[in-house]
C-alpha cells in the first residue's frame, strides 16, 4: 500500500533533493528497508548497529509520534504520512 | 564575539560551517558551536568583561556573535539577590534568587533570542520564527520589532491569554495552532525544512540560541565575586537552559575566570504533569520518554524535550537531582517566593521554588550549601493560575468603625493593631 514519506532536509543529499516520496509498505520499519533499498545509506541514518531508532530522530505516523504507537511495528494504513524530524528542535 | 572556529556535532564531532543549521547529516545530533579556547584564554578577562555594558553583552567575547550591532532590547544583568526568609522557611542556609522575570520581555528568553537574531541578522535574514510555549513568543516578537524583521511565532491554541496578547502586540503574525507545544515543535520543524529563509531561532538557529543560556551562568559567577555557587536548581522544560548553565560554569572555569575546588551540583525541576527527565532520572533510565503534557506550568509543557538525555547527564554528572511537583505546589512554590521574598514568578518559578522545597526536605539541597534557583519568568504571564488560589479583598464602607470590626474579626489581624 502506498503511503508518502516526507524527507527532512538532512536526508535529502540522499534523495536527490526531494522532500516527499512515495513508498509500498505496511509498517514502519518496512517503509524505512525500501527506502534504505532505494536511496543507500538511509537506514543507517535513523538506525542505531542494533536497529533501533536512533536517539535523535523523531518519526510521526499520521502526526503521532511512533514512540507513543508500536515504534517500528506501527502499521501504515494506505494514504497515510511518515515524516521524518530530527528531534532536536525547540524548547 | 567569541573565537568561532565553526560548528560541531555534538554526538560524532563532525564539524560544519557556522551557518544556519543545527542538526549533524550523519546521526541527526544536535550542532554545537565550536570555539577556540585556546585563543579566548588569552583574550577573555574578569577586567574587560567588567568594562563592558551593564546587560548581558559583557559576555560577549563568550558568545557566537558580535556586539558591535546586536538585537538588543537591554537584557541581562539581572538582579541575584539573597533570599533569607526563603531559606529559612526551608530550612537551608544561603539560599540566592537568579531574578530573570526582569528581562524586556520578562523572561529568560530575551537571551537567547538576542544571541540567535543577532546571528539572523548577521548572515542575512529577514523572517524571525519560532515555536513557543509564550515566554519565547514574547521575546521573538519584540526583538523582531525591535530589529525591523518580520515574524511568525507559533503556539499552542490553549496559551494564557496573557502571553497571546503580550506577543500580538508586537504586530507579527502570531499563529495559534491546534495542538500541543510537541505538535507546534514538530510543525515547525518541518517548517524550517521547507522555509529555509526564515531563521526558527529554536529550529535552524537553535546552535546561537542555547548560547544565550550561558550568560545566566556567567551572570551568578560575577555577582557571587567571580565565585561559583555550590548547587544551582534550574526548571526543565527542553532542558537546554540547564545544559547550557553547567556548560557555562565549565566554561568560566576553563578560561580561568573563576577558580574550582568543586563541582557546581546541578538539580532540575519539573512539573508532576510533564516530568519526562524527572522520571528518567528517578528510574535510572539511559533515555528519556516522551509524555502527554497536563500541567498549569505551561511553559514548561514540553513532552518531548530535545535536550532532556543532555540535561539528565549534566544532573547526574555533577551530583544534583531532578524531581517533580503537584500543580498545588507550583502554586504554593509561587505563594512562598512572593510572600518571603516580594519576587513574583510565573508557575515555572513555582516549579523551581517548590523544587528545591523538596530537595531540601530529602536533604539533596543542603544548608551548608551556597544556593541559587533560577526563577526565569513573570508572575504577571500566568496570573490565571492564581485565580482560584489567592482571595478576594475585604470591602468595607470607608469608615474607622469598618476597619476596627474588619479588625476585632480575624484573630491574625487584631495583631496588627499593635
Amino acid at each position: 500500500m502506498s503511503v508518502t514519506v516526507r524527507i527532512p532536509t538532512q536526508l535529502r543529499p540522499l534523495t536527490g533533493g526531494a522532500g516527499e516520496l512515495a513508498v509500498e509498505a505496511v509498517t514502519v520499519r518496512e517503509a524505512i528497508d525500501v527506502l534504505d533499498h532505494d536511496h543507500p545509506g538511509m537506514k543507517a541514518r535513523l538506525l542505531d548497529e542494533q536497529g533501533t531508532l536512533r536517539r535523535f530522530v523523531n518519526l510521526f505516523v499520521a502526526d503521532e509520534d511512533v514512540r507513543f504507537l508500536q515504534g517500528l511495528d506501527t502499521g501504515l494504513p494506505a494514504g497515510t504520512t511518515l515524516s521524518i524530524i530530527p528531534a532536536v528542535a525547540g524548547g | 564575539m567569541g573565537q568561532v572556529v565553526g560548528l560541531h556535532c555534538r554526538e560524532c564531532a563532525h564539524a560544519y560551517a557556522a551557518e544556519a543549521i543545527h542538526v549533524c547529516e550523519f546521526c541527526f545530533g544536535p550542532l554545537e558551536v565550536a570555539y577556540d579556547q585556546d585563543a579566548m584564554r588569552r583574550t577573555v578577562t574578569r577586567e574587560a568583561i567588567a568594562d563592558g555594558p551593564l546587560n548581558m553583552w559583557r559576555y560577549a567575547d563568550l558568545l557566537p556573535v558580535s556586539a558591535d550591532s546586536p538585537v538588543d532590547l537591554g537584557t541581562g544583568l539581572t538582579p541575584l539577590i539573597l533570599a533569607d526568609r526563603l531559606a529559612a522557611e526551608i530550612g537551608l542556609g544561603e539560599v540566592w534568587v537568579k531574578d530573570d522575570t526582569r528581562n524586556p520581555t520578562g523572561s529568560f528568553k530575551d537571551r537567547v533570542v538576542a544571541v540567535a537574531l543577532t546571528k539572523a541578522r548577521e548572515l542575512g535574514f529577514k523572517v524571525a520564527a519560532c515555536a513557543s510555549t509564550g515566554n519565547l513568543a514574547n521575546s521573538v516578537a519584540a526583538h523582531a520589532a525591535r530589529a525591523g524583521m518580520e515574524s511568525f511565532v507559533f503556539v499552542p491554541h490553549d496559551l494564557e491569554a496573557v502571553k497571546l496578547i503580550t506577543t500580538a502586540v508586537f504586530g507579527g503574525h502570531l499563529v495559534a495552532v491546534e495542538g500541543s507545544y510537541d505538535d507546534v515543535n514538530r510543525l515547525c520543524a518541518e517548517l524550517a525544512s521547507e522555509f529555509a529563509c526564515w531563521a526558527f531561532v529554536n529550529v535552524n538557529f537553535r546552535p546561537y540560541y542555547a548560547e544565550g543560556s550561558k550568560t545566566l551562568a556567567f551572570e551568578v559567577a560575577e555577582q557571587l565575586g567571580w565565585q561559583l555557587p555550590d548547587h544551582v536548581v534550574v526548571p526543565i522544560a527542553s532542558g537546554s537552559q540547564l545544559t547550557k548553565i553547567d556548560k557555562g560554569f565549565r566554561e568560566l572555569f576553563e578560561l580561568g575566570l573563576v577558580d574550582r575546588d568543586h563541582e557546581v551540583r546541578i538539580s532540575g525541576a519539573q512539573a508532576q504533569g510533564c516530568s519526562p527527565v524527572a522520571t528518567a532520572f528517578a528510574s535510572g533510565a539511559d533515555h528519556v520518554r516522551p509524555v502527554k503534557p497536563a500541567t498549569i506550568a505551561k511553559s514548561l509543557a514540553i513532552g518531548n524535550p530535545a535536550d532532556g538525555w543532555y540535561a539528565l547527564e549534566a544532573v547526574r554528572r555533577s551530583g544534583g537531582a531532578i524531581a517533580a511537583v503537584t500543580d498545588e505546589e507550583i502554586i504554593e512554590g509561587i505563594r512562598l517566593l512572593a510572600r518571603t521574598e516580594g519576587i513574583f514568578a510565573e508557575t515555572a518559578g513555582g516549579v523551581t521554588v517548590a523544587t528545591l522545597a523538596k530537595l531540601a526536605t530529602a536533604g539533596i539541597v543542603r544548608p551548608d550549601e551556597r544556593v541559587v534557583i533560577y526563577v526565569t519568568g513573570n508572575g504577571l504571564k500566568t496570573v490565571e493560575a492564581l485565580a482560584s488560589a489567592v482571595g478576594p479583598p475585604a470591602t468595607i464602607p470607608p469608615t474607622l468603625e469598618a476597619v476596627a470590626e474588619l479588625l476585632d474579626r480575624d484573630g491574625n489581624l487584631r495583631e496588627a493593631r499593635r
